[in-house]
């Protein structure tokens, strides 16, 4: 595993890694019951955040995933000897954009230092980092979960670094081979306020910040591929301690797991309080296969990475401007589209977080809602994306990019329930189909016959019928047991495959049965 | 007719642009010189072939009336921490034995631009750390001034550091002129000490791309010359702005020849109190008080100035060049190129690799680099050191308010024998103790030859600017030249 982005021992200066916690009380609902009583649980993510850009931070190589292996690297990234490294202001831009979609302060004069150590895939001997003067300040993350209120997380300082290479150790038992496509590729590592307090909140922090920035376009958030990893720090207290002795467990790679390590580490530390034990410094890895942590290293192995501020390169100084400019381009943000999707569309604070949650999937809401000033019902149009369509989505494996189904096909689905040319479950039939062959519902509706019955002549001949085929259950009915309309109602459905007007049905069966 | 390589750039560009002998002729010349000295020690890489087919080029050039320049066809020595393609680049060190890199550094393709020939690559202390051409791997260059008497006399002298193989190239004139790096004085002390021209340009008016670093904050190429109009020549092609290089600087280049007038009436000529020194022997001191006449002589204005903080410059300069060096040179560790020596696991490796590639005074510097970095001793060394390094810097602005270049000796000493101070780096270091405080403020210095020490040896006088007061610089040194006529051979 790569060591380029550790930051076990002072990534963050020493005088934040203690940052006081901003959040006040805590949810009794998180407080973990032990043998000798209550343990509050204490979580601090470090995220690394590959940027978005064509090239990496200091050279003009490709950023892209899955080349060859050393097929993306130039001189600079090789670290051949006499070569210097040239700032990538859009990767600057990148990070300002977070920045600011983390509502945080921006500061126009940064620095990049150098983190000293030795290892095969950091062919500098050094990773070009920003220690004191980072290029983003405080900024907050207002995170949702589902069953109860909204909690805010502070944001320490986000700051631009290199990433490091890639050992493969795995090809031969007794080589190491070094990949260096990754070497010098621009990351952001954004740190938060230990202001978290369960794996559960943990996780929801990290969906929320993937959201943002893949809103913001900053980063891709493709935790497979490592555009995103976590360093979680996990101490526990007793409820209004002062802070105990943190373990940081390294490059977490899914939100899941994420969860799933701070559950595990915060029991095994409790468990060793309670025997009486001190927790060690130190940094520890997540076993995803086993769900538990293991030791890495303790504090005394940790590094001194020497940092000062890189000869090579000018600080970064930055105009108001350039800040402007990029904050005027900035999109709607999930909490504020949410917003104005409850208020402008009526939808409850559930429905709508679901929906905002990706851009793309806000983007496909609107449109079914809105395309061609259709006005379309957006209540039904939340149920539709967030009921069959998330369904097929997941069933299929599929992303909303590639779906078989339009925006624009799914709007004309349901105009076709809303103008009565076909029944709601019908529909659900109809959207299988659409989403198999990817037809227009229409097409689909007229291809097979699945227009809705509404004539009433019609429907009442066949309501007529049964009655008269089924002399006991109307006599049933017709001695007080209302109930039985319902078996009624299907019998007409069977008889016209589904396809009869249901309130004509229910309407005319109450008349003749009562008649 | 003199011989071919004892020409001046100038002299001989205008024999080229004459037709009065062809790049060719004159690069032959160079090369059978070049083996007539091979006991100086000065190339570590000949480049006959290339250096032939490079003065063809230029020939063929000038047949059709496109020549480059002044320095079409001009045969130069190239210090060998410039990454040049195709052919050694070793800083001198066993680390980067037969690294040949695929990429030419932009100073040297500048200078290929305007028609130069490279005669090949000369010897330099190992990675540029050094004061006397003695750290190199290569072992020790020669100066070819011998002391006619003393306890130097008959005895190898050392032609200074960290660019000795340009210095004594040049003096001995198996080359026209030479490239070479100033991290603290590596041009400008050899260059004294062969009796020849060594230029520093301000910091940041050369690109550094493709030169192997020592001190990213302090390293500068420049210009090592017969004259002082050489140096302007030289250093026309060899500066400019590089995007590939941040530091680098993006001011036009102007016609440094052009600003040599002759003319320095009116001139205020700055002498600092604070270089006069306890110790400093007084055929020093003397030189300095003749060159200070001469420069009044010459119309000159002479202030007496102070630079409060030039007794922390040399300290400073030891902890913050080593620092960046220890940084600079983790990359040579055996895993893409180089020397690799194999070990029991991955630390074992790094550690015989290194052990074995670096020489003693790498890695003294290394070490002291990385003790004045670590946790608990950075605020107290090299964050001390930048904060002396800006006082430095504003003594110098202070004292521009008051004159216009500052003349001071460039070394305590001439030349001293292969194998002294070797024991002492204290006083290996002091030798660097008149060209520093330039350095740690970044500003343009040059060492103008100037007289002979008792013991007939060269010694120079040194003039140092406002940051990219290069013309001042030049206009200056050449008068100054002028006054000193100082025409001793070795």
């Amino acid at each position: 595993m790569s060591d380029a982005t550790d930051t076990s021992q002072d990534a963050v200066p020493g005088h934040l890694a203690g940052h006081i916690t901003s959040r006040v009380g805590h949810n009794s609902g998180d407080l973990i019951e032990g043998e000798t009583g209550p343990w509050e649980v204490i979580i601090g993510l470090e995220v690394h955040a590959q940027v978005v850009s064509e090239s990496k931070l200091f050279s003009g190589a490709s950023t892209e995933f899955g080349g060859e292996p050393n097929s993306h690297v130039s001189l600079v990234d090789a670290a051949m000897p006499g070569m210097l490294p040239v700032l990538n202001i859009e990767a600057v831009r990148q990070a300002v954009r977070t920045g600011l979609g983390l509502e945080a302060a921006i500061n126009l004069r940064s620095v990049f230092d150098r983190k000293n150590y030795f290892y095969p895939d950091l062919p500098q001997g050094y990773q070009i980092s920003q220690f004191s003067d980072p290029i983003v300040g405080e900024g907050r993350v207002t995170v949702d979960l589902e069953d109860r209120e909204s909690f805010e997380v502070g944001i320490v300082r986000i700051h631009l670094e290199q990433d490091a290479g890639k050992s493969v150790h795995d090809r031969l038992p007794d080589r190491t081979y070094i990949d260096l496509n990754r070497s010098g590729v621009a990351l952001m590592e954004i740190v938060s306020k230990p202001d978290i307090r369960s794996g559960a909140e943990a996780a929801a922090y990290l969906a929320k910040l993937r959201s943002i920035l893949r809103y913001l376009g900053t980063c891709d958030g493709n935790m497979q591929e490592g555009s995103m990893r976590a360093d979680v720090n996990v101490s526990v207290r007793r409820p209004g301690d002062k802070l105990g002795t943190r373990c940081e467990i390294k490059n977490v790679n899914s939100i899941r797991f994420v969860r799933q390590a701070v559950d595990y580490e915060a029991r095994r530390q409790i468990e060793i309080l309670e025997e009486g034990g001190a927790i060690d410094q130190e940094t520890r890895l997540f076993d995803a296969d086993r769900g538990e942590t293991r030791s890495m290293r303790s504090k005394e192995e940790a590094h001194d990475y020497r940092y000062f501020p890189d000869p090579d390169l000018l600080p970064v100084e930055l105009d108001q401007a350039f800040v402007d400019e990029i904050k005027a381009s900035l999109p709607e943000l999930p909490d504020a589209k949410a917003a104005r999707f409850a208020a402008e569309f009526g939808l409850g604070e559930y429905d709508a977080g679901l929906l905002v949650a990706e851009r793309e999937t806000a983007e496909f809401y609107e449109a079914v809602v809105d395309a061609d000033g259709a006005g379309r019902d957006p209540k039904t149009a939340a149920n539709w994306i967030t009921g069959d369509f998330f369904r097929r989505l997941n069933a299929d494996d599929l992303e909303i990019a590639d779906s078989p189904v339009s925006a624009e096909q799914l709007g004309g689905l349901i105009d076709l329930i809303a103008d009565g040319t076909i029944s709601g479950k019908i529909a659900k039939d109809v959207f299988d189909e659409m989403f198999d062959n990817g037809k227009d519902a229409g097409d689909i509706v007229e291809q097979k016959g699945l227009k809705q019955i509404s004539d009433s002549g019609e429907i009442a001949a066949i309501v007529d019928q049964i009655i008269a085929d089924n002399p006991d259950q109307a006599d049933e009915y017709r001695s007080g047991n209302t109930k039985v309309a319902g078996w009624f109602t299907g019998q007409v459905m069977k008889a016209t495959q589904g396809k009869a007007n249901p309130q004509m049905v229910n309407q005319l069966l109450q008349e003749k049965l009562g008649g | 007719m003199a011989a071919l390589t004892d020409l001046t750039i100038a002299e001989a560009g205008a024999g080229l642009a004459s037709g009065e002998f062809t790049a060719r002729e004159l690069t032959d010349a160079y090369l059978s010189a070049m083996e007539g000295a091979r006991d100086l020690n000065a190339y570590i890489a000949e480049t006959p072939e290339q250096a032939r087919s490079m003065a063809d080029a230029s020939d063929a050039r000038r047949a059709k009336g496109a020549a480059a320049g002044p320095l079409d066809g001009i045969p130069l020595a190239i210090k060998d921490l410039f990454c040049t393609e195709g052919v050694l680049s070793s800083a001198g060190s066993h680390i980067l034995e037969g690294f040949a890199p695929p990429y030419e550094s932009t100073v040297t393709q500048q200078l290929w631009d305007a028609g130069a020939v490279m005669l090949g690559k000369v010897n330099m202390d190992e990675f540029a750390m050094g004061s006397a051409n003695v750290t190199s791997h290569y072992g020790p260059t020669l100066n070819p001034w011998k002391a006619a008497s003393g306890d130097a006399a008959g005895r190898d002298l050392v032609p200074g550091g960290s660019s000795g193989g340009s210095a004594s190239a040049v003096a001995a004139r198996i080359a026209a002129g030479a490239t070479g790096t100033d991290t603290g004085g590596s041009i400008r002390q050899p260059g004294a000490f062969c009796g020849i021209v060594g230029m520093k340009p301000t910091y940041g008016r050369c690109s550094r791309w493709g030169i192997i670093a020592f001190a990213s904050s302090l390293d500068q190429a420049g210009p090592l010359t017969h004259t002082v109009q050489d140096a302007a020549l030289m250093l026309g092609a060899m500066a400019g702005f590089d995007p590939k290089d941040s530091t680098s600087v993006d001011l036009p280049v102007p016609d440094y020849t052009a600003a040599m007038t002759g003319d320095i009436r009116g001139l205020r000529v700055g002498v600092p109190a604070e270089y006069r020194m306890d110790g400093t022997p007084a055929e020093i001191e003397t030189l300095w008080q003749t060159g200070i006449d001469r420069l009044r002589d010459a119309g000159a204005e002479i202030v007496d100035i102070s630079l409060p903080h030039t007794k922390y410059a040399l300290p400073a300069y030891y902890i913050v060049a080593p620092a960046e060096a220890s940084s600079n040179l983790a990359r040579y560790d055996g895993v893409r190129y180089g020397l690799r020596v194999e070990g029991e696991n991955l630390i074992d490796t790094y550690e015989r690799t290194r052990a074995e590639g670096f020489g003693d005074e790498v890695q003294r510097r290394v070490m002291i680099g990385t003790y004045v970095l670590s946790a608990g001793y950075y605020d107290a060394y090299y964050l001390k050191a930048q904060r002396v390094r800006t006082r430095i810097a504003d003594d110098f602005r202070a004292a521009w308010d008051s004159c216009d270049v500052i003349l001071t000796p460039t070394t305590p000493s001439a030349a001293f024998a292969i194998g002294e101070k070797m024991d002492d780096p204290i006083a290996m270091y002091l030798n660097d103790i008149f060209t520093v405080p330039a350095s740690m403020a970044g500003l343009p210095a040059i060492s103008v030859p100037a007289g002979l020490s008792g013991d007939g040896l060269p010694l120079g006088l040194h003039l140092i600017a406002p940051a990219f007061g290069e013309e001042t610089l030049f206009r200056a040194a050449g008068v100054l030249e002028d006054a000193d006529g100082f025409d001793a051979r070795p």
